[in-house]
């Protein structure tokens, strides 16, 4: 992962396997949204491949990339609601453009994905009518409304109260045990990873790679990386780094 | 293989119990049973409607939609809605669908349009621009004053950057404007003169028009569309991301940090692109002049009779003038901007509207402030 000659990591290996709540973690500044943007295929890898069940999501054609990327759902930072569309049209948009679903059957799918996410009769509500929460909520309820296999989420609990950011983790939860779906999220909030995390790659800043993998409990009971077992506990032996600050500011 | 049918069946029994026989694939892209067809069949409503799923294949959110209206359903008729016998996720899913009762939206009534109550609101609209138009004014003035003073803290490391947007990158659309500008004025004047035989006055109507109105007005109507409504962009996206509310809460004053350098670029570089558009507006009118037999000798030769300081004078007053109601409207509407992205782009309307009005009527009040002192 590059940009230009600047490399942001290097040497990335890893699997996700189906049904696995898969978290990218690491400091500030160290690449996890930006591997998130090339797993989405937002950014081609500088060099190696990533690929879908086998396939090349980079090599593919454009039909097949299409394809992939209807079978997955993306929940952004700050959710990346259309702000001129309802909730109803932002939820419908995914069904109208991929589905033969008709008018009334959208309609009943969307009234039933805002109840999932604990925003029923919310229907009419612009995205800026909302709280944040609700919003986080309501780009959730996009993400899913097309079913998907992969669900992607980038920092979900940010800017939530500890309440909300438990009851969206209860929800990602549950919608993946019902729906068998995988998740990989982004996020440094520690509560969450040990919530409902399966497997976690730590992303380090200073050597621009992978530096450990793993269960996240067992990366912070076993880590033999003393930042992971840091980042994990919440402690701080050194101070901060100066390669992550000039990263961040890339 | 063709995928199984989606189906459903109802039975009833005498403790008015009905039991839904759900079959099949719930897919989506498959035919599926309306709910309407469970309403209908049903002979008389139940006091327990149980779910049976026993028999689905596979499922995805078709079903579940169809699940919850049969949830909502029984909650509305006071039934007892069973959902033992639903796959397992299925079940979990509508627990959780069901787990936040509904959202009912407030009721508001639309008022009836009525014609008194209806102009009150318009005037009461247009009060309120006006009253925020010159607070906004006033603010611009108070931050201009304590610029003289030196009790400022305006940024101008940024005042270069701005010269040059406003200018030297508008160069291309002023050119094409003015040159056109003055083809028009040219060819409509000629039509009329040459009935005269007295052609060579083109020259002298081409110059006072451009030098007075035309020049000026045409750059300040592009620069309206172009640098007011990316003033209302930058500063609507800066609104929309705290970074006003920043500069606020650092005790400095938006207007003299953000709205006075740009309001100075547009006064320093408005008047070099109007001369620039007079130039370009007096040759392009040469051309059409030079397409009815006038020689370029005779047409700068009467083009300079006309030239006359009074006319290039009243146009850079003018120019000076438009450049701040430009910077101001724009400003206005980027600083007073929503926080939504929607907002930027009402921002860089409300901009472009707003500066061309403002220019109309500016024009006309100089014009007649012209007239009556005769210059």
């Amino acid at each position: 992962m590059a940009y230009g000659s600047f490399v942001i990591q290097k040497n990335l290996s890893f699997d996700i396997a189906r049904g696995d709540i898969f978290i990218i973690m690491g400091g500030s500044g160290c690449g996890k949204s930006t591997l998130l943007r090339h797993m989405l295929g937002l950014i081609a890898p500088s060099r190696g491949d990533i690929l879908y069940n086998g396939t090349s999501f980079n090599q593919a054609s454009a039909q097949q990339q299409d394809t992939m990327r209807r079978r997955w759902g993306i929940s952004y930072q700050t959710g990346g609601m259309f702000s001129a569309m309802t909730l109803a049209e932002n939820i419908a948009l995914p069904l109208q453009l991929y589905t033969e679903y008709s008018k009334s059957d959208i309609e009943d799918i969307v009234a039933y994905k805002l109840a999932l996410v604990g925003l029923a009769g919310y229907q009419r509500y612009y995205p800026a009518e909302i709280s944040g929460g609700m919003r986080k909520r309501a780009a959730l309820a996009r993400a899913i409304a097309l079913d998907p296999e992969i669900l992607f989420f980038d920092e979900p609990s940010a800017g939530l109260d500890p309440i909300s950011s438990r009851l969206l983790d209860d929800l990602i939860l549950e919608l993946k045990t019902s729906t068998g779906a995988t998740v990989v999220m982004v996020t440094h909030e520690l509560a969450s990873i040990f919530a409902i995390g399966t497997r976690a790659v730590y992303l380090d800043a200073t050597t621009r790679t992978m530096i450990d993998y793993g269960a996240p409990d067992y990366l912070r009971d076993h880590s033999e990386q003393l930042v992971v077992k840091e980042f994990l506990t919440r402690s701080a032996k050194h101070k901060f780094n100066t390669e992550q600050s000039s990263e961040a500011s890339q | 293989m063709s995928k199984p049918e989606a189906t459903l069946e109802i039975a009833e029994n005498e403790d008015r119990d009905a039991t839904v026989f759900l079959a099949g694939d719930w897919l989506q892209g498959q035919p599926v049973p309306d709910f309407n067809d469970v309403s209908s069949q049903l002979g008389r409503m139940p006091s327990r409607l149980v779910l049976d799923g026993s028999s689905l294949e596979s499922w995805d959110s078709t079903l579940m939609a169809f699940i919850l209206q049969c949830h909502n359903y029984c909650h509305d008729h006071d039934t007892v809605f069973d959902t033992n016998a639903l796959p397992t996720g299925a079940a979990k899913l509508l627990r959780l669908a069901t787990a936040v009762p509904a959202h009912k939206p407030p009721k508001t009534q639309k008022p009836r349009w009525h014609p008194v109550r209806s102009a009150r609101a318009l005037v009461s609209r247009m009060g309120g621009v006006i009253r925020d138009s010159l607070s906004f004014t006033g603010e611009v003035s108070i931050a201009l004053a304590r610029l003289l003073t030196g009790r400022s803290n305006t940024r101008f490391e940024d005042f270069g950057h701005y010269c040059y947007q406003a200018g030297p990158n508008a160069l291309g659309i002023i050119s094409l404007t003015s040159i056109l500008v003055g083809m028009i004025l040219a060819y409509l004047g000629a039509v009329q003169l040459q009935q005269f035989g007295a052609e060579i006055y083109v020259a002298n109507l081409v110059t006072i028009g451009i030098l007075r109105e035309m020049g000026v007005l045409m750059t300040a109507v592009v620069m309206a569309g172009r640098t007011g409504a990316a003033y209302a962009a930058q500063l609507g996206t800066m609104q929309t991301n705290e970074e006003i509310d920043a500069i606020k809460t650092m005790g400095i004053s938006p207007v003299e940090f953000l709205v006075i350098p740009r309001i100075l670029a547009l006064m320093v570089t408005m008047p070099l692109l109007t001369l620039y558009a007079n130039i370009l507006g007096i040759v392009g009118g040469g051309i059409v002049a030079g397409g009815m037999g006038i020689t370029p000798l005779q047409y700068f030769s009467q083009t300079e009779q006309a030239l006359a300081l009074n006319h290039l004078a009243v146009g850079l007053i003018k120019s000076v003038v438009f450049a701040v109601l430009i910077a101001v409207a724009g400003c206005r509407a980027g600083i007073n901007a929503g926080r939504s992205s929607a907002a930027v782009g009402q921002a860089a309307t409300e901009a472009v509207v707003t500066a061309v009005v403002y220019l109309i009527v500016a024009d006309a009040a100089l014009n007649i402030m012209f007239q009556v002192s005769l210059v």
